[in-house]
């Protein structure tokens, strides 16, 4: 049996709005196992992002239980979680949130600065690796502002390796980039997932699920449906498919 | 190691945004060294408006000796002989207030060269006298102490009489002159004072040695005064007491007795002196409560925004794993550095703009260590708090607050 990464059992999270009370999740209960590739799908205001704020340790359950390789989540301090996150977890943002004016190399060894257990030889060894596995082996030391957009989501790809978490964490992670780009960006994202990475990626692009191992699709802060996808699209056949760029 | 970290990346962020850090420097920069030039400039203006009115004397202290009664009539100051060498000899030596002294002895007669002569007075001095006075020489020299000791026929002369017996333009130093019938060379002209506040004529004098005038014309042993300044104004009164218990020891008075001498400061002088000071003061401190006042809410601003504008950053940094105590680190660090360089960099910008002044435009400038030391403190106090502070107030947000913060 494999190993659960995740594991949620009647999750509840309300916000206090003035006088109204908001439920953005309504008991949810769900398991991520190691090695799964899920989305998360909804549209804006089912509850996905407070999902997503909950499932990357940036947020607390108001109820519920949420487990992360074994721990509990709950109750944890600021510190903790902080802990957590920098060792479990690594994320991807739409809009990137690479460093300016820094080096890829460095944005990407960012996550261990704060991880004194990591020494700065092995920093800089583990950034480059992570660096050539989204191939930007040759632009280390490259600046954001020097690179494409599609680049710049695999410096954040590589960041978010770099720290050997159990779980990565997208959140609308090609919705800044253009279809071709964002083929591009799922094909190494399934590259990854046969690898061996968890991946869980939150998207509203339906297009984007058929690339996943799995659906969970929310809606009014309730899971609607929960299944697998037995006809995993490949992103580099998609991308094949595209009509050519005249570049 | 942790800390090495931060302290790597608190380095790397101010190298990395070269213009925000430059511009949160210059604040720190413009408002140290405008508080350091203000205060040099208000002080080098208090220094020599102090020095203009210590010229008048404003330090002099006058001793003469007291009216006495004998056989029930008051007798005038003059009559008494009661001031003698030793009373000088024992100032001199006891005070520890006094600066300049001298013994003085006067008398008036004719000054006559050739067909010329001027009734004039003649003062018998040390060569400090000119100290005293806060007088220099139009030309040629001062007596020495040599000639006080063979109580040399030398005179130094004032301008009144120069133009009374030298009419028709003659170089009057290495001329002779007769005081009374005794010939005396004439050594040097005073500088013109022109008249004192009673209407003298303070340049209608001749000088010569005390020893000269006292023998060769007054045939006296006592003094007529005996004059002194005090270290500075301040000191001037505590002089007086000073002095007054010396010739009480001297005089060998009891408890019981009046003092048989008058012991005087320049007393409404002093008081011009102290309240110039004073008032000067005041203003200075006003000037740099506000410079600094100015240059604090400058350096607060650029802080506070600076910090404010990188939420953001700090929202990414707490999501990959940063704890709040490590971005407060970062923030703090980087607060340090930036202040105390721009601390560092105003203090020279500051010493360097009072060089300039002081060269290019002749003003008198004055550099006071407190300037350098409260406006540098201020600043880097400042500086450090208000980078802390904004830094602190982010790192409790949440991450995901900050990382949405536009």
């Amino acid at each position: 049996m494999t190993k659960e990464i995740i594991k949620i059992e009647d999750l509840k999270r309300q916000f206090t709005m003035g006088t109204e009370t908001v439920h953005a999740l309504r008991g949810i209960s769900f398991d991520i196992k190691e090695g799964e590739f899920v989305t998360i799908m909804g549209s804006s205001g089912s509850g996905k992002s407070t999902m997503l704020n909950i499932l990357g340790c940036l947020d607390q359950p108001t109820s519920g239980i949420y487990e992360i390789d074994g721990v509990s989540v709950k109750d944890l301090s600021r510190n903790e979680l902080a802990t957590i996150r920098n060792e479990k977890i690594g994320f991807i943002f739409q809009s990137y949130n690479l460093l300016a004016r820094t080096s890829a190399i460095e944005n990407v060894e960012l996550p261990l600065l704060y991880n004194s257990k990591v020494s700065s030889e092995e920093r800089r060894k583990r950034a480059i690796e992570a660096l050539e596995k989204v191939g930007l082996g040759e632009r280390l030391h490259h600046t954001p502002s020097q690179l494409s957009g599609g680049q710049q989501q695999r410096v954040a790809i590589a960041r978010s390796l770099v720290n050997n978490p159990v779980m990565i964490l997208a959140d609308e992670a090609t919705g800044n980039l253009d279809t071709r780009t964002s083929y591009e960006i799922m094909s190494l994202f399934q590259e990854l997932n046969k690898q061996g990475i968890t991946i869980t990626f939150v998207t509203h692009e339906p297009d984007i699920a058929t690339f996943s191992s799995r659906t969970i699709v929310l809606k009014d802060g309730d899971i609607m449906q929960d299944y697998k996808n037995d006809n995993i699209q490949s992103a580099a056949n998609e991308l094949a498919k595209l009509p050519k760029q005249d570049d | 190691m942790r800390l090495l970290n931060v302290f790597k990346i608190a380095t790397k962020a101010i190298v990395l945004n070269k213009t925000r850090t430059l511009l949160t420097m210059l604040g720190i920069i413009i408002g140290v060294a405008s508080v350091i030039a203000m205060l040099a400039i208000g002080e080098g203006s208090k220094e020599s408006i102090r020095t203009s009115i210590s010229a008048m004397g404003s330090n002099m202290i006058t001793i003469k000796a007291g009216a006495d009664t004998r056989g029930g009539v008051r007798q005038e100051a003059s009559v008494m002989e009661s001031l003698t060498l030793s009373d000088y000899e024992a100032i001199k030596s006891q005070s520890t207030l006094i600066s300049y002294s001298s013994p003085v002895v006067e008398g008036r007669g004719q000054v006559i060269n050739g067909s010329n002569n001027w009734p004039s007075s003649i003062y018998g001095v040390n060569p400090e006298y000119l100290n005293i006075k806060v007088v220099g020489l139009q030309s040629g020299s001062m007596f020495t102490d040599a000639e006080v000791q063979t109580a040399s026929k030398v005179a130094v002369i004032g301008q009144t009489v120069v133009d009374n017996v030298f009419p028709d333009g003659q170089e009057p130093v290495g001329q002779m002159i007769r005081f009374n019938n005794i010939p005396f060379k004439v050594i040097g002209v005073l500088e013109e004072k022109g008249e004192n506040t009673f209407g003298q004529d303070q340049d209608d004098v001749v000088i010569a040695p005390y020893t000269t005038v006292q023998k060769r014309i007054l045939a006296i042993d006592h003094l007529n005064q005996i004059m002194a300044s005090a270290v500075n104004e301040e000191e001037a009164p505590n002089a007086v007491i000073e002095v007054s218990k010396i010739l009480r020891e001297q005089h060998q008075l009891t408890d019981s007795d009046t003092d048989d001498f008058t012991v005087r400061s320049m007393e409404e002088l002093i008081s011009t002196f102290s309240s110039t000071s004073e008032m000067l003061t005041i203003l200075l401190v006003a000037v740099a409560s506000i410079s600094l006042l100015i240059g604090g809410i400058g350096i607060m601003n650029i802080m506070y925004v600076s910090v404010k504008e990188r939420t953001k950053e700090i929202g990414l940094r707490m999501a990959v794993g940063a704890k709040g105590a490590d971005i407060l680190m970062q923030f703090l660090i980087e607060a340090i550095l930036i202040s105390i360089t721009g601390g560092v960099l105003g203090v020279l910008l500051g010493l360097g703009s009072t060089v300039f002044i002081e060269k290019f435009l002749n003003w008198p400038t004055s550099v006071a260590l407190y300037s350098i030391v409260i406006s540098f403190a201020v600043c880097a106090v400042t500086g450090i708090f208000f980078g802390w502070y904004p830094a602190r107030k982010a790192s409790a947000l949440d991450p995901i607050t900050a990382l949405r913060y536009e």
